[in-house]
């Protein structure tokens, strides 16, 4: 349910808002008055045409678009040539993780300042052969802390939903009987339980 | 930078999942003064122009990065409460309809309104499946494979009442052999442990 949830057109979706606030470089085309605290290096009041700034992204791609543009964007830095060339090379090696946490969604929007689509090929691509290594993994792993390091936040849902999946069906093919379990909720509440005390005594 | 606060709101909502932190009236309500402000700056800036006393065209950019904020703003906020309706829901459904007294504390007096109502709609709306008294669909999550079960309690719960009206001692590590229905809840609860062979 949660990974269905994490796609944009959710006005409420947690991830979309937490991807949509990575900053993306721009540039003023127009002057705006009254907003000089935009940007911290200067004490101006008015915002000049010309100055180049780093912006939350919900912000610069309806200010970006449309005829009445006042701003120019630019590519963020992780989906410039020389990255995208990293990218090409093996994607499998990369710990997208570091990249950012939110590769593919901020990809999503990030697409749109780049008119020749090199971005959405690289996103694809990306995906696609990094996708062989998560079900790999999701497949044949123990629940190991290391496993999802160099993973994004999508490719991370996506392994852990595989990984539960995998543990179920395996369960149900060895054991026959079908035991009742605590809910997840009561279980982790205890638990959080459990630490507080700790912390008073 | 507009929309810093609301953003963490949402973070915090973010960080638990599957638990509820306690509801954030702090920085609810500096949002709420930054929504504010930047409203009455667009108005006064509206009137400005429609007054005529200043070149007319020149603060659209401005009242337009306002209101960019203004709805980025609103977005978070109820992606907030809507996020932690979402996860009251499911304590409803793993908890039961007694939340626990530190759970309960953490809720604001509006959710704990909503739980309650959504308790008293779901109960009714139990009841009134099929001819005789309703359906618990809280029962049953696994489909069941026999009518009687082996139990071992986990804590010294105290006395509990059985569905036929005898009145059992639970015991801590105890072992019990009662009807499935009667354990059902208590298993979800962690006061029983389902024992299988």
């Amino acid at each position: 349910m949660s990974l269905v949830l994490s796609y944009s057109p959710n006005y409420f979706s947690i991830d979309d808002i937490l991807a949509s606030q990575e900053r993306t470089p721009c540039k003023f085309l127009t002057n705006v008055p009254k907003l000089g605290k935009l940007n911290p290096a200067s004490e101006d009041d008015d915002l000049a045409a010309g100055t180049s700034l780093e912006l939350p992204i919900w912000l610069v791609q309806p200010l970006s678009s449309g005829r009445h543009a006042i701003i120019a964007a630019d590519l963020p830095r992780i989906y410039t040539e020389p990255y995208r060339e990293i990218l090409k090379a093996d994607p499998v090696a990369v710990d997208l993780h570091k990249f950012n946490l939110y590769f593919y969604e901020f990809g999503l929007y990030a697409k749109s300042f780049d008119i020749r689509g090199d971005v959405a090929t690289t996103l694809i691509y990306t995906f696609i052969t990094r996708f062989r290594k998560i079900m790999d993994l999701a497949d044949n792993m123990g629940l190991d802390p290391l496993i999802n390091d160099g993973l994004d936040m999508l490719e991370r849902g996506l392994f852990f939903e595989g990984h539960k999946a995998r543990t179920k069906l395996n369960n149900w093919l060895i054991q026959t009987g079908m035991q009742l379990e605590a809910a997840n909720m009561v279980t982790n509440h205890k638990k959080r339980k459990r630490v507080n005390l700790e912390d008073i005594i | 930078m507009f929309g810093e606060k609301a953003v963490e709101l949402v973070k915090e909502v973010n960080r638990n999942k599957d638990s509820l932190s306690p509801y954030n009236t702090d920085l609810i309500e500096q949002v709420n003064k930054e929504i504010c402000g930047l409203i009455e700056q667009n108005m006064e800036d509206a009137n400005a122009s429609i007054a005529g006393s200043s070149n007319t065209a020149a603060y659209i950019p401005t009242v337009n990065v306002r209101h960019l904020s203004v709805q980025r703003n609103l977005r978070c906020l109820l992606s907030y409460h809507h996020n932690r309706v979402r996860c009251l829901r499911n304590m409803r459904w793993e908890f039961g309809s007694l939340l626990p007294p530190e759970i309960k504390s953490n809720l604001s007096s509006s959710e704990a309104a909503w739980f309650s109502s959504y308790s008293t709609s779901l109960a009714k709306y139990m009841r009134s499946i099929g001819d005789d008294g309703g359906v618990n669909l809280g029962a049953d999550m696994k489909p069941p494979k026999s009518l009687y079960i082996e139990v071992r309690c986990l804590l010294d719960y105290g006395k509990h009442q059985l569905g036929d009206g005898t009145v059992i001692l639970l015991k801590k590590n105890t072992r019990y052999y009662l009807p499935r229905t009667d354990c059902e809840e208590l298993i979800r609860l962690e006061i029983f442990e389902h024992l299988i062979n």
